[in-house]
């Protein structure tokens, strides 16, 4: 058996309008990164309805949100879940290169 | 690295044209290779240079063909998708070209990895 291949996924959509990120937590293996992008950075606002389900899964992945999306949409003063990483777009790129495949849910 | 860069959505349908070409711009500025952006789907309609976005408004197809020029990227469009939504060589702006799918496939084989942007 080679290394274990790692994925990135990224989530375009707010939790509040499709279930995009409900299916990547589920289906995405233990290990994985996700990068919540566009709509998708309401799901890193702690306090929020959906931040639970991202919250509780802080131990299986390595949770990044992109930070010109965050400030795009006015929430740049809002406290994020505890273990999201804020990226800019050099960020997105390194994660890119740094796992073995991207899977967009779109 | 390379990556190739496939765009499924229009510029004013939502923000994925936008993404894809903000990422895009990161990557070639990051020292990386980006040879080739497939448009598939609405993507299409990145490449259509009858677009005329109110001053105050980025201009994607514009922007597009000049990261491209300055990057020595490839912009195509796919064929089936464009001829569906009228797209044709003559209103093609400056740095796309129309070709068919085996381009995303080549894309997809000559990178080392591919990154979808779509809705």
């Amino acid at each position: 058996m080679k290394g274990e291949r790692k994925m990135l996924h990224t989530v375009n959509k707010s939790p509040y309008e499709r279930n995009t990120l409900e299916s990547c937590l589920r289906l995405a293996k233990a290990g994985s990164a996700i990068l919540l992008i566009e709509d998708g950075v309401y799901a890193a606002i702690a306090g929020s309805a959906a931040a639970d389900q991202v919250a509780a899964r802080t131990d299986d992945f390595t949770f990044h949100v992109l930070g010109p999306d965050i400030e795009a949409r006015g929430l740049a003063d809002k406290q994020l879940i505890d273990g999201v990483a804020v990226v800019d777009y050099t960020g997105f790129v390194e994660l890119v290169a740094e796992y073995d495949a991207v899977q967009s849910w779109l | 690295m390379k990556f190739g860069v496939m765009v499924n959505e229009g510029p004013f349908t939502h923000q994925a044209s936008d993404t894809a070409y903000r990422f895009t711009k990161a990557a070639v500025e990051g020292g990386h290779q980006v040879p080739r952006v497939f448009f598939y789907f609405d993507g299409v309609n990145n490449g259509n240079k009858l677009s005329e976005p109110q001053a105050d408004d980025r201009n994607l197809v514009k922007l597009w063909g000049e990261l491209a020029a300055a990057h020595g990227i490839d912009l195509v469009i796919c064929v089936a998708a464009a001829l569906r939504r009228g797209m044709k060589d003559e209103i093609l702006a400056e740095g796309f070209r129309i070709s068919g799918l085996g381009q995303l496939v080549e894309l997809g084989l000559a990178t080392d990895r591919t990154v979808v942007f779509g809705d």
